[in-house]
């Protein structure tokens, strides 16, 4: 006997193959500038506490200032990689950025939406942008949610969350670039550590392997960084915007300004500052760490989810906020930079 | 430079012709190595997909030569993916394309020595025996049936394939997880003492949860819609605990050497707006072992509550916890914690699967996976009928919930949704 009528489960896969439609996230995208540059700018250099509207999680952007800084590392330091030389310098505009990483708190806001009191239909605009799917498991692995740092989310879903949070409040947040990242983390500095080369101090600054009893820790329970940053080092390591490249040193110019490496494929990713399971040589402000296929080796389909990544429970981010509102071309290639789809 | 966490070892297999790949009976593509091994896949969704991805890298004669769905989307989708992650390691060719509901039959006749049994579990039984009757080695996901004949007719299968030297390994995955076995390991070795309880958790939002009736494209037969949405209908998926939280029943059965339980009283329910589903949201289940022992499952999946998916033991001189932070640990008088390099459990089985078939020494998970899978269907009866249920009750009931004739066309005749004290167990 024969089924008469075959499916199309064209439906049924678009949940999952639905990451970027170019022309209407464009359109998301103008739309969304328009309302940035709209909304009143907070004072130039000035910290400022920010609420989620509609809820009651708040958020601290501090800032950092404009400059010119050696990235990379000296051919002397301890415990360093190849990937982080030659050292050279780089150009930066002035940004905000998040104290702390980003929480399940605010990042749940923007996984379910009805817990971020979203009403379908209200908004248009940020019913456009992308939100993650449900997932099989509970993220967080029993680590702890209110108040410890969001876990378990891809590159993309990174991205998305810095566009989700940019039409909620109005402004422009991104991810940061590997060079803004490192600049706020060595905050003036030149050693390895901000307080110096010496690793022996960093118990002080940073949840690491030697102190953290197997998981992370809420965020903002270790000392700040000179310009007031909290867990650069440690707890989570934190998605840049970047693309890996090994060469990205080797090729730089005698002078970078505002660099930052667009992706061509889905891997690898820059993070940055090492995390709670890492000894101190991997939370120097220079250490470079890929993004590997390896951090969804739990996740059983395929394709596997473009949203989480099953085996990071070491990886989170924090958000800057550009003073200059870039154009919309800009803001689309931040936003969408890099996409983790496998194969 | 990567962050070297997880870490897939590569499994590599015996090259030598001394390998004794020679035996009689064997079928004689199999002898020697780096032969071809035909693959068909049945259900090309994204489980099967993944599934099919990791027997190509399993075996360096893999080949996928046939597919079979109900979706030609589908199955375009998981060839053009496969194609990206496997290379010429697929040649399906357009006349191996099966579709329908009976394409399953075709796939097997077509000239395939391993199948993989993706689809929906309330199909499971019926293809698996197909495999098993034609002479194939066969991957066979979970759960393994959705109701006890069909767990009955797996356990008679099991027989079939030891009988002909046939490799069957199933899709609990945590069997094959490096860091799950050496946890069983210690304590089955006495890390803990003697298990006193077994608290497992599988706490979650809705898998696939069913589109309203108005989102239901007109025309559409309801056999087609419920195939499309099969999560919400027990027929085809078993309810939340014999799809998803079988996992947790798994590791308890495994737990008790796969030693069956007295009896299961169970709570459960549906609690958010089903949309013509008949499926559960949340069961509790707690089961009796002999000597008094005793399991509790708890499985829920409903948004906006508590999530967590866990593994608690109770033993007379410690404890084990899995799935609380990254890695599980054993407390109390042996103190453990996992300390190797976590594995791609998924690949895991294909390389378990078809290194067993090279070596002329096939796995056969085929009991066990029964077992595991009537204690969830154990206890979704008593949730269901809100009565206790004995094994021996479970295992020799006649419901039928999965038609095995079911050609597509035949109305199907789907229960209401289920109210304990009121549904009458069969």
């Amino acid at each position: 006997m024969r089924f008469a009528i075959l499916l199309l489960f064209a439906a049924v896969l678009c949940a999952q193959k639905g990451s970027i439609d170019p022309a209407k996230e464009r359109a998301t995208v103008e739309a969304l500038r328009k309302r940035i540059v709209a909304a009143p700018a907070p004072a130039t250099g000035k910290a400022y506490k920010q609420t989620i509207p509609a809820s009651d999680i708040s958020y601290e952007m501090l800032p950092i200032p404009a400059g010119e800084f050696t990235m990379g590392t000296p051919a002397s330091e301890a415990g360093r990689n190849a990937d982080e030389g030659p050292q050279h310098k780089v150009k930066l505009e002035a940004f905000w950025m998040g104290k702390l990483e980003v929480t399940w708190d605010e990042y749940r806001l923007f996984m379910f939406s009805q817990q971020a009191n979203e009403t379908p239909g209200a908004d248009a605009t940020l019913d456009a942008i992308s939100r993650p799917t449900r997932p099989y498991v509970e993220m967080s692995f029993g680590m702890g949610i209110n108040g410890y740092p969001a876990i378990s989310m891809t590159h993309h879903a990174a991205n998305k969350y810095a566009e989700w949070l940019s039409a909620k409040t109005g402004h422009f947040y991104r991810l940061p670039t590997e060079a803004e990242w490192e600049y706020a983390c060595r905050a003036g500095t030149t050693t390895a550590y901000p307080f110096g080369d010496d690793p022996a101090a960093i118990k002080n600054y940073a949840v690491f392997d030697a102190n953290s009893n197997g998981q992370y820790a809420q965020v903002g329970t270790k000392k700040p960084n000179p310009w007031g940053l909290q867990d650069m080092h440690g707890n989570v390591m934190e998605w840049t915007v970047d693309q890996y490249d090994a060469k990205t040193y080797a090729n730089a110019p005698a002078l970078s300004i505002m660099p930052w490496v667009p992706s061509k494929t889905p891997y690898p990713h820059v993070a940055r500052g090492g995390s709670w399971s890492d000894p101190p040589d991997k939370l120097r402000c220079g250490a470079r760490v890929s993004s590997d296929p390896s951090w969804k080796q739990q996740d059983p389909q395929l394709p596997k989810s473009i949203w989480y990544h099953t085996d990071a429970l070491f990886l989170g981010f924090r958000v800057v906020r550009p003073v200059k509102v870039p154009t919309a071309e800009e803001m689309y290639k931040y936003w969408n930079n890099g996409v983790e789809q496998e194969p | 430079m990567s962050h070297p966490t997880v870490v897939s070892p590569r499994r590599t297999f015996l090259k030598t012709g001394a390998a004794s790949a020679l035996a009689a009976g064997m079928p004689a593509i199999l002898r020697g190595q780096a032969q071809p091994v035909r693959i068909g896949l049945v259900g090309c969704g994204g489980r099967g997909t993944g599934a099919a991805s990791q027997a190509l890298k399993a075996d360096d004669g893999s080949r996928l030569v046939a597919v079979a769905d109900i979706s030609r989307t589908q199955v375009d989708d998981s060839l053009a993916r496969l194609a990206r992650a496997a290379g010429d390691k697929v040649q399906v060719k357009e006349t191996n394309i099966f579709l329908g509901l009976d394409a399953y039959k075709k796939l097997i006749a077509s000239g395939v020595d391993v199948v993989l049994l993706a689809t929906p579990p309330g199909f499971r039984p019926l293809h698996l025996r197909a495999a098993i009757e034609a002479g194939k080695h066969v991957f066979c996901e979970k759960p393994i049936s959705v109701d006890a004949p069909g767990v009955r007719s797996v356990m008679e299968t099991a027989r079939m394939a030891k009988e002909k030297n046939l490799a069957l390994v199933a899709g609990f995955c945590w069997r094959y997880s490096t860091h799950i076995r050496e946890t069983f390991e210690q304590v089955h070795s006495g890390a803990i003492g003697n298990i006193a309880a077994y608290y497992a958790t599988y706490y979650t939002s809705p898998v696939k949860p069913m589109p309203p009736a108005s989102q239901r494209p007109p025309g559409i037969s309801d056999n087609e819609w419920m195939l499309r949405n099969w999560y919400n209908f027990n027929w085809l998926c078993g309810d939340g605990l014999v799809e998803q939280a079988i996992h947790s029943a798994d590791k308890i059965a495994w737990a008790m050497h796969d030693q069956p339980p007295v009896s299961c009283v169970a709570v459960g329910g549906r609690q958010i707006p089903a949309e013509g589903g008949n499926i559960f949201d949340h069961f509790e289940v707690n089961y009796l072992y002999p000597n008094n022992v005793r399991a509790f499952l708890g499985c829920r999946q409903i948004e906006g509550c508590y999530n967590e998916n866990s593994d608690y033991i109770l033993g007379s001189s410690g404890a084990v916890t899995i799935g609380r932070g990254p890695l599980p640990r054993i407390e109390g008088s042996k103190p453990w914690t996992f300390t190797g390099q976590k594995n791609d459990m998924y690949q895991a089985e294909h390389d378990a699967l078809f290194a067993s078939i090279r070596r002329n020494e096939p796995i056969n998970d085929g009991i066990w996976m029964a077992t595991s899978t009537m204690l969830g269907i154990m206890g979704r009866m008593a949730a269901y009928t809100g009565q206790k249920i004995t094994w021996e009750q479970a295992m020799n009931s006649q419901e039928v919930l999965f038609p095995m004739d079911f050609d597509g066309e035949r109305p199907v005749n789907v229960a209401p949704m289920a109210r304990p004290g009121k549904t009458k167990f069969a």
